[in-house]
């Protein structure tokens, strides 16, 4: 029996914002409990909630970047239920009409584009925190990030399977960041995501009975989750049993689900239009003067990358992973060395620096090398001053702090002997020395080939130029 | 429409309101008048007519009040702090909840 896996994800996106979504106390995160907890994140009585302007202009730049309909008025809804880290006993949240309304993300799955179309996106205020440990009968109540402003995304049911989700959960968190309304750290929980998982029959129209997977903040842990509670289903399903809609976390400890509650005692969040605040108008103004303010979108520079710099798309996605890195390699382009093409540079990026940056776990905006020096160094393989080995050995020594590689290129003696004369001389007394090898190679030994320029390059300290030492050597062993 | 109790327990809990089974009669009673008032809104013609979501919706000119973003309120933990039945460490503290 084959089956499908159906996952619709909810992402919730903090603001990026100084201030909280309905008061004016500050919106840091790590600050000492309830220090940031205003007489409104408190809910003290005869207070009132005032929006913030900033997260509203949030929720629209991404309306337009996800070009969703943005709705000319929207109603801030109360959702009611009790607990601790709730002192209003309701949340303001948006429900019958969202600032945002439908849009769609594209993203890529082993090399493949794909989109998904969005149901949604509205504007709400998150909780506190409960803290159980150090207290036995009691929890402590952090009402910090209380207020804070989340931007809830929600995708249709139409994700196929855990690689597919993280794959649009992965660009969605690339386009928030892109857009400058979240800082994307998910270890502090500034992107959070809940995964709809449900199984059916491939062929099947109508969805399976769905559970949800709460609090999913690592891209990681969003897969192994989804996997299992696929699996989990299917398995139920080929029992002969059934699937009870529940809520669900994720254990990463021991990578399983369980239930959280169960649709029995389902919330009724009573939901009802806030009688506090007005209904939120946006004009086409408004959208136009923000619209006039939003950055290139990773979409665009794609297609004008794959355009101007005849790049395979797979490279331009990697290129467009985030803002800074494709403004990294437009600098680089743009510092003046013309013998460095797009091509190239794109390659270093995507890999030696790309690497360099994953094992130390650097951004963009902490990398030791400037794009201009990145550009003089690639110009120097470029040009056949160093080879692409001598390079990564520089880049090394650039990341370590030295600024110039000429400099580091003339200290190390990583100048390439590209002297025709001087690589003859070292390729005569290579294969004078190897009689047997040079036998092997003429009775159609290729692998004698390799070894003979091994040694020359070798003899030369890795500095002969290797495509060089190739026509020698070939030209040599044909004669 | 009339509630039902099952139906009163239920709102009870939602709304985390006591209701003792002597008030059940009385709280049945009050709130079937006010259901009473609410079926007779419900015959009123409304076909044509936009809902509103506020009293002042589409009413005036005006639009919801927006705030500048700045951090306008300073830490005035200890003073909040008083008001509360028990706080430590900065925490305020309730009876151990889980979910």
């Amino acid at each position: 029996m084959a089956w499908e896996i159906v996952v619709g994800i909810e992402s919730h996106t903090q603001l990026l914002t100084r201030s909280k979504m309905f008061s004016g106390a500050a919106n840091a995160f790590g600050a000492a409990p309830n220090t940031q907890a205003s007489a409104v994140d408190i809910a003290l009585p005869g207070t009132l909630p005032v929006a913030n302007l900033a997260a509203i202009e949030h929720a629209i730049r991404f309306g337009l970047a996800v070009q969703g309909r943005i709705s000319a008025r929207s109603v801030f809804a109360r959702k009611n239920y009790f607990y601790p880290d709730l002192p209003k006993g309701y949340q303001i949240s948006q429900y019958e009409i969202p600032i945002v309304q439908g849009g769609t993300v594209r993203f890529f799955v082993d090399k493949a584009e794909k989109s998904i179309r969005l149901t949604r996106a509205h504007l709400e205020e998150d909780a506190g925190k409960s803290l159980h440990e150090n207290f036995t009968d009691l929890s402590g109540i952090d009402l910090n990030r209380a207020g804070t402003p989340l931007l809830e995304i929600v995708t249709e049911p139409e994700l196929r399977g855990a690689k597919e989700a993280v794959a649009y959960a992965r660009a969605l968190h690339a386009l928030v960041v892109w857009i400058g309304i979240c800082d994307g750290n998910m270890q502090e929980g500034s992107f959070r995501c809940d995964a709809n998982v449900s199984v059916r029959k491939i062929g099947d129209e109508e969805l399976g009975t769905r559970c949800e997977i709460k609090n999913l903040n690592s891209f990681r842990f969003m897969e192994q989750a989804i996997e299992f509670e696929a699996r989990r289903q299917i398995e139920i399903l080929q029992d002969g049993g059934s699937i009870e809609q529940q809520t669900r976390l994720y254990d990463a400890d021991r990578n399983e689900t369980r239930p959280m509650r169960s649709k029995e005692d389902a919330q009724d969040y009573r939901y009802f239009p806030d009688p506090d605040l007005l209904p939120l108008v946006i004009t086409e103004a408004d959208i136009e003067r923000i619209g006039a303010s939003m950055p290139e979108l990773p979409e665009q520079k794609r297609k004008r990358y794959a355009e101007k710099f005849d790049l395979p798309a797979y490279d331009v996605s990697l290129l467009t992973e985030s803002r800074e890195k494709a403004n990294y390699f437009e600098q680089s382009l743009a510092a003046g060395f013309a013998a460095v093409t797009p091509k190239l540079a794109a390659n270093w990026l995507n890999g030696e620096i790309a690497s360099k940056m994953n094992d130390e776990n650097l951004a963009f905006a902490a990398l030791p090398v400037s794009p201009e020096g990145f550009a003089k160094l690639l110009s120097r393989v470029q040009d056949g001053t160093i080879s692409q080995k001598a390079a990564k050995d520089v880049l090394t020594e650039m990341w370590a702090g030295q600024r110039d590689p000429d400099s580091v290129i003339a200290a190390k003696g990583l100048k390439q002997i590209s002297d025709s004369g001087a690589i003859e001389k070292i390729v005569d007394e290579v294969l004078a020395a190897n009689a047997k090898q040079v036998e092997d190679y003429r009775a159609g030994k290729e692998k004698a080939f390799n070894s003979l320029v091994g040694q020359v390059m070798k003899r030369s300290q890795g500095k002969a130029n290797p495509a060089q030492v190739n026509e020698t050597m070939r030209r040599k062993l044909a004669g | 429409m009339s509630l039902t109790p099952d139906q009163l327990r239920r709102i009870a809990l939602l709304a985390r309101i006591e209701v003792s089974d002597a008030e059940q009669r009385g709280v049945t009673e009050r709130l079937n008048a006010v259901l009473g008032l609410i079926d007779q809104l419900q015959a009123v013609d409304t076909r044509g007519i936009e809902p509103m979501s506020h009293p002042l919706d589409g009413r005036l000119p005006v639009r919801q009040r927006l705030r500048a973003d700045e951090v306008t309120e300073a830490d005035r933990r200890e003073a909040y702090q008083k008001g509360a039945p028990a706080a430590e460490k900065g925490l305020y503290l309730v009876p151990k909840v889980i979910e």
